[in-house]
This record gives C-alpha cells, sequence and structure tokens, in this order.
C-alpha cells in the first residue's frame, strides 16, 4: 500500500534539550487537523531515539522542531543514523527558530522541507501531502 | 457595531460609566496604595521612592563570558541581574555529559561548580545589583551555590537578597526543563522555602511564574489563576512542615508577562494584586502586609513579537514596558527586538534598557501612583478580571487541582489547544498582528538583525576547566557530601544544608544531579495535547 492509499504518517520529535514545545504541538495539531496520523516525541529526543522512532513506527515523514539554536550539531548527527537505518528515502522536515544562513546547510543534510518562525501552518502541511508519494 | 471580547474572554464596551463600576462590584476593591486590598500598589510612595528594578535577562558561554555582558549592562544603567542558563545547567547536566553536546553556552551560560559562579559575579556588588536566577529544575542546587558564593566573598547571608526562579510547576506546563517527577519536585521547591526562611531570611527563593504558562497559550486571566494555584500549592508545602504562612509569604514573588491589549494588561495586574492580598489573608489567615504583597517582575513580551518586520519589535517592546510601568510592577525586563532570531547582542539588549529609562527620565511614568485609578473603564475591567481568576481558580479546585492537572497533562492539553486555535486565528487574519497578516511589506527587506555569534570554542574551554576542578578538589570531601545528598533525600530530610556542603567541596551540578535522581527518579512526560 502506498502512502496515498493510507494516511500519512508523520513523526514529529523535539531534538536536543531544549524544552519549548509550544510550536511543536501547535504543528502537531495541524497535522492531525490535515488528516496526517501524528507521532510526537516528546522533549529531549537523541538522535538515537528520532531513528529509531522513525524506523519502529514506519513513518512516511521525519519532521524536528528545533528553538533552541542546536539544530545544525543535532542533525549533522541525525543523517547518519536516519541513513543507516534505510530512512533515506523518508520525507525530511525541519522547523522552528532555524535562521536564513543554516537553511542550506540543513538542505544538504537532507531536510528537503525547511520552516522557519513565521511560517504559516498550511504552508507545512500542504507541502507535507504534496513530498509523499 | 461589532462585539468586542479580550482575550480573557470578557466584552469590552465601547463606553463605560459610573453605572458599569457599580455594577461590576463597585469601588469596593479598589482602596489606598501601601493598603489591603494592595489593588492600587503594594507601596504607599511607589515609583517616587524607587523607580522599578530593570533587570534584563543575559547570560551565555562561559561564565567569563557571562560577567562581561553582566558588567556591560550594568554600565549601561541596568538596576538587576537576571541570569540565563544554558540547557545542561537548566536540567543538571555536566559540560561533559555526552547530552550536552552542542549545547554548552548556546542559550545561556553554563555551569558546572561554585568555580564558575565566582567568576559569573566577580567584581559585582551583590548588595547594590540583586541578581535573579531563571532556574528550575536545578533550582535547589543553584541556590546552594549562589548562597555559597555570596558567603565566600564576605556577604551576611541573612542579609542577602536575591531570587530564584524556582517554579517548577509551570515547567511542566511550558518551557520544559524539569528533572524530577512532580511530587518530589515540589517537595525541592518546599525544602527551599524553609532553608531560605531560616538562613536567607531577605533571600526569595521562587518567582512563580504565569508568563510561561501564557507563552504556551493560556489567556491574561487564566496566566494570574494557574499561578496563583501554583504559588498555593507550594505555600501548602511550606505549611504541611509547620512554617507559619508569615514566616514564608513575604518571599514569594511573581513573573508575569505583558504583552496584548494595554487595558487588558494593566487591569490583569490590579485584579492580580487585590485577588492574591484576599487569598492569604482570608484563605491562609496573613497577617503582615509583606505576606499578601503580589511583588512581581511584570516583563518579556516575547510572545506577542514577530518574526517580521522585527525593528517594529522596538516599538511593540516600547508599549509593553508602558503595560509594566502602569501595572505598578517592582522589576521590568524586555525581551529584545530580535528576540525571534537570536540571544540579544548587547546593541538590542542596550535599546531594550533605554526603552525603559525613557519611561523613568522622560515621560513622568514615576511621578504619580496607579495613575489609571479611578477611570470607569479601568475599575470596571479590573473588577472583571478578578472574577475571571477566581472563577479559573475554583474550575481548577473542581477538577481536582493544579497538581493533578500538571501531572496528568490536562492544563498542558487546554493551553496548547488555545496555541494552536490563537495560531489559526493569526493566520485567518482574525486577530490582527502587524507585519504578519495586515500591513505585509510585499518584499520582505534585509532584516536589521545581527545575530549573537555562538563560539565553538567555548565548550571545550568549559570542559577543560570542569576536568581541572576534579582533578584538583578534595574528592573525598565530595564524596562524603554527596553520600550525605543522597542519605537526606532518601530520608525525607530537607536536602538543603547538604547540597551547600555539597557545592562548598565544589561537587558539579551534574553529580548532585545524578544523586538526587537516584532517589527520585526521572520525570515521564505524558503526552496529552
Amino acid at each position: 500500500m502506498t502512502a496515498s492509499q493510507r494516511r500519512i504518517k508523520v513523526l514529529l520529535g523535539k531534538p536536543g534539550l531544549d524544552g519549548h514545545d509550544q510550536g511543536a504541538k501547535v504543528v502537531a495539531r495541524a497535522m492531525m487537523d490535515a488528516g496526517f496520523e501524528v507521532i510526537y516525541t516528546g522533549l529531549r529526543q537523541t538522535p538515537e531515539q528520532i531513528a529509531r522512532i522513525a524506523l519502529e513506527e514506519d513513518v512516511d515523514v521525519i519532521s524536528l522542531s528545533s528553538m533552541a539554536g542546536s539544530h545544525i550539531p543535532f542533525c549533522r548527527k541525525l543523517k547518519p543514523l536516519l541513513e543507516a537505518n534505510g530512512l533515506d528515502d523518508k520525507l525530511w522536515v525541519i522547523g522552528g527558530n532555524l535562521p536564513a544562513q543554516d537553511h542550506e546547510a540543513l538542505r544538504e543534510l537532507g531536510f528537503k522541507g525547511i520552516f522557519p518562525s513565521g511560517s504559516k501552518l498550511d504552508a507545512i502541511t500542504e507541502f507535507i501531502r504534496k513530498e509523499v508519494k | 457595531m461589532k462585539k468586542v471580547i479580550n482575550e480573557s474572554g470578557i466584552e469590552v464596551k465601547p463606553l463605560y460609566t459610573a453605572a458599569d463600576v457599580a455594577a461590576s462590584g463597585g469601588m469596593e476593591m479598589v482602596g489606598e496604595p501601601g493598603q489591603y486590598p494592595f489593588t492600587r500598589g503594594i507601596h504607599r510612595e511607589m515609583y517616587r521612592k524607587q523607580p522599578w528594578t530593570m533587570r534584563q535577562y543575559a547570560g551565555f558561554g562561559n561564565p567569563a563570558d557571562t560577567n562581561q555582558r553582566f558588567k556591560y549592562l550594568i554600565a549601561n544603567g541596568q538596576t538587576g541581574l537576571n541570569v540565563a542558563f544554558d540547557l545542561p545547567t537548566q536540567i543538571g547536566l555536566d559540560s561533559d555529559d555526552p547530552l550536552a553536546e552542542g549545547e554548552i553556552g548556546r542559550v545561556g551560560m553554563s555551569i558546572d561548580t561554585l568555580r564558575d559562579f565566582e567568576i559569573a559575579f566577580d567584581g559585582i556588588d551583590l548588595k547594590k545589583i540583586t541578581v535573579s536566577l531563571t532556574i528550575n529544575g536545578a533550582a535547589a542546587i543553584l541556590i546552594a551555590m549562589y548562597l555559597a558564593m555570596a558567603e565566600k566573598r564576605g556577604y551576611d547571608i541573612k542579609e542577602l537578597r536575591g531570587t530564584a526562579q524556582n517554579d517548577i510547576l509551570k515547567e511542566f506546563i511550558g518551557r520544559g526543563t524539569w528533572i524530577f517527577p512532580v511530587e518530589p519536585s515540589i517537595r525541592l521547591v518546599g525544602d527551599t522555602i524553609e532553608y531560605c526562611a531560616t538562613h536567607a531570611p531577605k533571600y526569595t527563593p521562587v518567582s512563580v511564574c504565569g508568563y510561561h504558562i501564557r507563552e504556551s497559550g493560556a489567556t491574561p486571566a487564566q496566566e494570574m489563576a494557574y499561578a496563583f494555584s501554583i504559588a498555593k500549592a507550594y505555600a501548602d508545602d511550606a505549611i504541611k512542615r509547620g512554617l507559619p504562612i508569615d514566616e514564608f509569604a513575604g518571599r514569594l514573588s511573581y513573573n508575569f508577562n505583558i504583552f496584548g491589549n494595554i487595558f487588558e494588561q494593566v487591569c490583569k495586574f490590579r485584579a492580580g494584586r487585590g485577588l492574591w492580598a484576599k487569598i492569604m489573608k482570608e484563605e491562609y489567615g496573613a497577617e503582615k502586609p509583606g505576606s499578601m504583597w503580589l511583588r512581581m517582575i511584570a516583563a518579556g513580551g516575547g510572545g506577542g513579537l514577530t518574526f517580521e518586520q522585527p525593528e517594529v519589535n522596538i516599538v511593540r517592546g516600547a508599549y509593553y514596558a508602558l503595560i509594566s510601568a502602569l501595572s505598578g510592577t517592582q522589576t521590568m525586563a524586555l525581551c529584545s527586538y530580535d528576540e525571534a532570531y537570536t540571544i540579544p547582542t548587547e546593541y538590542s539588549a542596550r535599546i531594550s534598557l533605554r526603552t525603559m529609562q525613557l519611561l523613568i527620565e522622560e515621560m513622568g511614568l514615576t511621578e504619580t501612583v496607579d495613575p489609571l485609578a479611578g477611570s470607569f473603564y479601568v475599575e470596571t475591567m479590573t473588577n472583571e478580571m478578578r472574577k475571571k481568576m477566581e472563577e479559573i481558580m475554583a474550575e481548577t479546585d473542581a477538577q481536582g487541582g493544579i497538581v493533578k492537572m500538571v501531572s496528568e497533562g490536562t492544563i498542558q492539553a487546554k493551553v496548547s489547544a488555545q496555541a494552536y486555535q490563537m495560531q489559526r486565528k493569526i493566520e485567518s487574519g482574525e486577530f490582527p498582528k502587524v507585519g504578519v497578516n495586515c500591513y505585509r511589506n510585499e518584499q520582505e527587506e534585509d532584516h536589521p538583525v545581527e545575530f549573537h555569534p555562538y563560539n565553538e570554542d567555548d565548550a571545550r574551554v568549559q570542559i577543560e576547566s570542569l576536568r581541572r576542578i576534579r582533578a584538583e578538589r578534595d574528592n573525598a570531601k565530595v564524596n562524603e557530601a554527596l553520600t550525605r545528598l543522597r542519605g537526606d533525600a532518601a530520608a525525607g530530610r530537607n536536602v538543603m544544608p547538604a547540597l551547600v556542603d555539597a557545592v562548598k567541596a565544589y561537587a558539579s551540578v551534574g553529580e548532585m544531579t545524578k544523586e538526587l535522581v537516584n532517589v527520585f527518579g526521572r520525570y515521564q512526560e505524558p503526552i496529552r495535547f
């Protein structure tokens, strides 16, 4: 069964130590309203935990919400773990406090969707719907 | 005419008269400044005697970097300090913990041992400049460290002033720097209240934060009501230990948010002052006026600032500062205009400081106490806001109380649902936000935001310094102190004396936290939203 026939399944993770989860929870609700199945991890996830949950839950989308500036070092550790688990064909998305000068580096690390502060909820869900095949 | 409902859910009329004041409960709760119920202010002369304390949130990198920033702010007229710690410190990890990698010194300064506090506050007169520690999960440890540092510097701890945030219940609702499960977390807050009541009676061990609950999606009325319910939970714990209310209530303080509608905000604070005084007097039998005072920092406003057109945030910040001044706050701080992008640079922090100084020097905000009193609108809305807060507190009690609701995640679910609804209203344009859903710049110009630089080398320096201290200190003494800490935690004794001894032996934040985790366990977050 392809993703277009079943509900899109999204992992939404809070990487690192930051506890600012208002944005993550708002995006999770928007995704649920868009009809996606959302696995929200809660706070303080390590790269290993994100990769493991993504694999176990067989998600279509791996998304992260980062507010406290540690997105680049975190994603550098996450990328090889996702690849080692055969998750490089999934859609990787990241949102939050992401300065414009980091977007290229995030794209190179495999993140196709980059949604900095100020992004619209519908823009996020429409992007996911379009990209997940 | 379109109906207007404020964020707290109260209808706002186009005109208020004396009849509205009378219908809402009259002037009974207004009184005089400095007298019960303190609606008009906790002191008779307020800012005539002393303007509000200015306390910008600051800290990054190593203690030495932060010490420099502190001195810069003080040189620019700041009258208090509000310390930002990095995330590893906030959740009790040492800098060399693998989980700390990439986070050291990023959103605040990194603290491992007493040595770091000695460096951070070097050359700062702790009698003239009071220090507020924004620390929660690891608060008992950092309070012990602050007291030990001040004592080592020769200050009389009995006379030492200062504040710790130390409001763990709100960390479970928003902000998220919890460590231990809910019950032992409340016990630790109680330990600090009990210890300070005897050993540091002028120190404020708790600053209950409606602030972050508001940032997480609460309305202004909920912000106050939930904060009061949380403060009551801490007070109840202290009373259970046998502390008389008048021995500790005067050292509780509050931290509230200032973004939103000017009148709703000002009335929120006036209403809150009257309500808290009434709770302390009528429910807790407090007799000292100081026990009934709603002492507060009314600050921040980050939730109201925008990513779009960031320079406009300078103006928003000025209005928020006006709200804070009209509200009779004791302390003020502003989120800087670049808040949505970065931690503040010297430049943006100085603009915030100047914004507050303008109100004191040029705008006449310190000349007259509670200048909005007697306005039909303000007095009616103050009465209505107070009633709204009382309703929310009664609802909270009816649902089993704030501790139960936080433990089960029901408050978290409620405010995050509201945050989602608000975001939808902003995106649809129903809730106007200048630069976001109206008056957008067709072409976003280059934002005049300079990023605070993150120095990757800070982490290496901090880890080396920690390792050096571990090698140089008397490790037998450290182990003895840590064993005592574990024993006291397990036996239900107050852990503060053991923490103070461990800190003085240069035990690290991570080592002390581990001992407490061994006894208390770790919090498991209920995923509810």
